[in-house]
């Protein structure tokens, strides 16, 4: 299942590696990303594969959210379904 | 492949603009639960309803977190009760609503639908007996809503049924008192009331539904608003154009949503219904699209072009979108749910007649308004009789959920709490109407030709 990672916060060094190292104690292997900074805001979008994730896409959400918040990022994940279904006819 | 901006445009609308599914609502037919004995028949429809819905809320939930997108409320609509306890001799139908309550309850929904009778043309022995326990039953439960259908298009306008609901109303809130009249906001009276409606309060399941099907209700109005935000300068055609294109955004999660409910819990997909379903919170308001437009307020003169714009490209939007639309697709500008029209209507700015005007050209009707806890039972018989020929004449669904405040006046305040908001009392015309309401009878279908 392809899911999509969104990342956004307030920028400082080691976002990258925090999330991408978090995601890789899961097991959620990362096909493409695409991170910038405007204006000090800290914006990442990845597309993930949970095929080998080590726990549901619920509980993976709320680690994500959780370890997000305590580092003041804003960390959200969702199946791709849902982004194909508003954006492509 | 998808692109950032795209992703981020889905993210911002979820966490900033409040886009949410608004209901996912399982109908479930309780024809084969009618008995002669009350207590059988009770037992039966607690035992369907939560062997089919025992694991719709928590299907919800799973949706939810994998999708990233709220689904603000899980609920369930039956067959139109009237129809079941009829065949028992029981005069009074409140233990229907206690088993309904209980089973809403036991499967953990936030409202259950469906304590409802059809009678635009005349009343059944179990309809008169549904109705008359409409009060009781409003008291005695917290999640059973109640709907009675006094008009359509193709049989005219039951005026007995009026009559007596502008009783029932009176009686549902001084039952209700204590909680602002709490029963009112649970109880819509429906002109041309349609049979796979997923919203509360007047959602029933028709008899021409399914077994069991799953309906999902979208909602979106801060969507909306942002999308016309900054278009100040814009033509009509422009906003028309771009408030379709954000419809059709959002009616997809919709479907998606309601698609992967409907396959998860082995139940055949309904319809998605295209409304647009304020909520109290700041940002998720009918009204500020409406004052978006240009409005100094909503209630000024122009609302009811507006509306008219809003709704129609909502719904030109949003059927593209969907597989299969219905239910009752239409903005609803419900007063208390509304932030907007909190503050129009405390302000005076929106009377009750501009809202009956702006109910000709939008869904659903007279939603959520609180009006003096003195108005009488003949004058809500009478603005329920002129909402039911708005609709009867339009060819369109029309209602009205009115809740006359205890104890209130005008000017004072009544909060239900939650999704159902804080109503302003609204002051209503009191010219005398009970000479018309006495007389009964039928008001005659409309002709459907010469169209003029």
């Amino acid at each position: 299942m392809t899911a999509i990672v969104t990342v956004v916060g307030k920028d400082k060094v080691g976002i990258n590696a925090f999330v991408c190292t978090l995601l890789a104690e899961k097991n959620v292997n990362i096909l493409d990303i695409s991170q910038t900074v405007m204006e000090g805001n800290f914006t990442m979008v990845m597309s993930v594969d949970l095929a080998g994730c080590t726990q549901p896409i619920s509980e993976l959400s709320n680690a994500l959210r959780t370890r997000g918040a305590e580092h003041d990022l804003e960390i959200r994940i969702a199946r791709e379904e849902i982004f194909d279904a508003m954006h492509r006819v | 492949m998808l692109n950032k901006g795209e992703i981020l445009q889905t993210i911002e609308m979820i966490s900033q603009q409040h886009l949410d599914v608004r209901t996912i609502t399982m109908g479930i037919s309780l024809r084969d639960c009618a008995d002669s004995d009350i207590k059988k028949s009770c037992d039966k429809i607690y035992d369907k309803i939560c062997r089919y819905a025992g694991s719709l809320v928590k299907t919800g939930e799973d949706i939810e977190t994998e999708f990233g997108i709220p689904i603000v409320n899980k609920r369930i609509s039956v067959t139109p009760i009237s129809m079941i306890a009829e065949a028992c001799t029981e005069q009074n139908y409140t233990p229907y609503a206690i088993a309904l309550d209980r089973a809403a309850k036991e499967v953990g929904v936030n409202f259950l639908g469906g304590f409802s009778a059809l009678v635009q043309k005349g009343f059944t022995v179990g309809d008169r007996r549904l109705i008359e326990s409409i009060p009781q039953a409003m008291a005695e439960t917290n999640l059973v809503c109640s709907s009675v259908n006094v008009g359509t298009t193709r049989a005219g306008i039951n005026m007995d049924a009026v009559a007596k609901m502008g009783e029932i109303i009176k009686t549902t809130a001084e039952l209700t008192g204590d909680a602002g009249g709490f029963g009112c906001a649970k109880l819509v009276v429906f002109c041309n009331a349609v049979e796979d409606n997923p919203f509360m309060a007047g959602a029933f399941h028709g008899v021409g539904e399914p077994e069991c099907e799953i309906n999902v209700g979208v909602s979106g109005p801060g969507v909306i608003h942002s999308a016309i935000k900054d278009m100040k300068a814009e033509s009509f055609d422009v906003i028309a154009e771009t408030i379709k294109k954000t419809a059709f955004r959002i009616t997809r999660v919709g479907q998606l949503v309601a698609q992967e409910a409907s396959s998860r819990l082995g139940v055949p997909f309904g319809i998605v219904d295209l409304s647009l379903a304020p909520t109290p919170a700041v940002g998720d308001s009918v009204a500020d699209i409406l004052e978006e437009m240009g409005l100094g307020s909503v209630g000024a003169p122009g609302t009811t072009a507006a509306l008219a714009l809003l709704n129609d490209a909502v719904k030109k939007g949003g059927v593209m979108a969907s597989s299969h639309v219905g239910g009752l697709s239409g903005a609803f500008i419900p007063v208390s749910e509304d932030a907007g029209m909190i503050r129009a209507a405390k302000l005076g700015h929106l009377t009750i007649e501009k809202l009956e005007a702006m109910t000709c050209v939008c869904s659903v009707g007279l939603d959520m308004i609180a009006v003096p806890g003195d108005t009488s039972a003949a004058t809500i018989s009478a603005i329920i009789a002129d909402e039911a020929a708005i609709g009867m004449v339009n060819n369109k669904t029309t209602a009205v959920r009115i809740i006359p405040a205890v104890g209130k006046t005008v000017g004072d305040i009544v909060d239900f709490g939650g999704l159902l908001g804080t109503a302003p009392v609204m002051p209503v015309n009191s010219c005398s109407t009970v000479d018309f309401i006495a007389r009964g009878g039928r008001i005659p279908a409309p002709l459907h030709s010469l169209k003029n």
